[in-house]
């Protein structure tokens, strides 16, 4: 209980959210390293999901190598990274770029797997182009579960860029690090509720983008 | 005009789904190709749009060989009702049926000032335009298959079993609306189903199918019920079945037009 109420005092004190270590800047690192990641992880993913789902090719292989990526240990993967690349946060956005991937590719051909096969069957018989029943048939109808890969990504990633700052100064993980380090209880467990609450925050946009996406429309009325 | 010129079709599996087709649909008419599942009806129908593309031989379209129109082009020109109707459920029936046009270049606002005049045609109520796919009943939705098919004005019609999940009451109705819309509209019109009846209601002329898309009889419905090719045909039709077996009964001095087992179909007109 005074561990609580130790971590609550920690984040109450407004000096603790100032300066250059403070939870504010901690806070926008973190969120910077989420947000690249994804993004530069959803470029990869997405198109290549798209193409697999659209295609209906190279499924097998996508799924052996998502399979085989999941099995590696982020913690591991960083380790051996950084001993190559050295301290910073090249290492540790790679290895949550790994992280991010499969879970996005997936719910990419899974989307597009799962539009109704009349509807693209339909429109390609009427004379649409392949490029405009992906843009136009596949990809809407496939939005909300693209965005139910996104939202899992983003909750693995915003946990797990907390190893960043093992090996960059960067990101909420330094409040567990030092803490940890320095015997500051209440600091790690604030800077671990810090980050709980940030996972919380995201998967609720997400949930409601996800929800407001579904563009196939209920029974009564418009969406 | 259609022409099938020696037609084959063997998919990459092995399956042979026509063995050898020749046929021609002549311009604004209505074939119906009918016979029973996997004799190779649809794979005929999508050769003419070039969603199955022939091992061997050409369709022709008004002495045009297919294969030299560019896919979406031909399938833009030509109107195309499914079995599954596949109309898109993210959007509205108006713009389903505005789909084409503006696949054309049609302005979106033309395009779907026309598709409500379509709603008219197929005999659907204006005040489902703004509705979406899964708001309609299975018959209305095939209606606006219908209108979207007919959306760019094409020459040529392909209707590919389009009441085949309807029930019998709503079927009857569509299949007596597309006799009507046909003598209106006069496309040449090939029409797929594995229901007799429905082939004898809508044909001008009916080709009998069996497997691997052999020609077992090509002709008027009448002629196919005067005169059935061979036994195949035969029972296909169910020509010596009570239904079809009718004789005219005297019925208090009135001439009752009876099936095989003695029940009233009718009465001789006067
Ligand atoms: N894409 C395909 N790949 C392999 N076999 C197919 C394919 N499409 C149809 N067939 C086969 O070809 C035959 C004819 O099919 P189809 O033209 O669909 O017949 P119908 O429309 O008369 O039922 C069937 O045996 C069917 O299983
Ligand atoms: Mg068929």
């Amino acid at each position: 209980m005074t561990l609580v109420q130790g971590a609550l005092d920690w984040l109450g004190d407004p000096a603790n959210w100032r300066g250059l270590s403070g939870i504010q800047q901690r806070l926008v690192e973190h969120l910077a390293i989420t947000g690249a990641v994804i993004l530069v992880a959803a470029l990869i993913a997405l198109p290549l999901g798209i193409l697999v789902g659209h295609t209906r090719r190279g499924r097998g292989t996508v799924v052996a190598l998502t399979s085989g990526v999941r099995s590696i240990p982020t913690l591991g993967l960083l380790t051996i990274l950084a001993l190559n690349l050295g301290i910073g946060l090249t290492a540790p956005v790679l290895a949550l770029i790994v992280l991010a991937i499969p879970p996005l590719l997936a719910g990419a051909y899974a989307g597009i797997e799962s539009v109704s096969v009349d509807a693209v069957d339909a429109s390609r018989g009427i004379g649409m182009t392949e490029w405009q029943l992906v843009r136009a048939v596949e990809v809407p109808l496939a939005l909300p579960v693209i965005v139910g890969g996104l939202r899992s990504a983003t909750l693995q990633v915003v946990a797990t860029a907390t190893l960043a700052a093992y090996v960059a100064d960067a990101g909420l993980g330094r409040f567990l690090f030092s803490g940890l380090k320095q015997r500051q209880y209440s600091e790690m467990l604030g800077g671990a509720i810090l980050v709980a609450t940030l996972a919380l925050v995201l998967e609720t946009a997400l949930a409601l983008m996800q929800r407001v996406l579904t563009t196939v429309p209920p029974d009564t009325g418009r969406p | 005009m259609i022409e099938f010129r020696d037609v084959s079709k063997r998919y990459p599996d092995g399956t042979v789904a026509v063995e050898s087709f020749s046929f021609v649909v002549p311009s604004h008419e209505t074939v119906v190709f009918v016979g029973s599942s996997g004799s190779g009806k649809t794979t005929l129908l999508r050769m003419v749009n070039r969603m199955v593309d022939p091992t061997s031989g050409t369709v022709l379209i008004d002495d045009q060989d297919v294969q030299q129109v560019d896919k979406v082009q031909l399938r833009r020109s030509i109107g195309y009702v499914l079995q599954g109707v596949g109309l898109l459920p993210h959007r509205t029936i108006l713009d389903n049926v505005a789909t084409v046009p503006m696949l054309r270049g049609v302005s979106r606002a033309h395009a779907r000032k026309d598709a409500l005049g379509l709603l008219d045609r197929v005999g659907l109520d204006r005040a489902l335009a703004t509705r979406y796919p899964s708001q309609l009943s299975g018959g209305q939705q095939q209606r606006v298959g219908v209108a979207r098919a007919l959306a760019a004005d094409p020459n040529i019609l392909l209707m590919d079993e389009p009441f085949g999940a309807v029930d019998p009451i709503v079927r009857a109705e569509l299949q007596v609306e597309l006799r009507r819309l046909q003598s209106e509209l006069g496309k040449t019109t090939v029409f797929v189903t594995h229901d007799v009846d429905e082939a004898f209601k809508i044909g001008d002329r009916v080709v009998i199918l069996s497997a691997g898309g052999r020609i077992e009889q090509a002709d008027t419905p009448e002629r196919i019920v005067a005169h059935p090719a061979n036994d195949f045909v035969a029972d296909f039709i169910g020509a010596r079945s009570a239904r079809r077996t009718l004789r005219v009964q005297d019925v208090d001095g009135r001439e009752v037009v009876v099936d095989g087992d003695g029940r009233p179909v009718g009465m001789l007109a006067t």
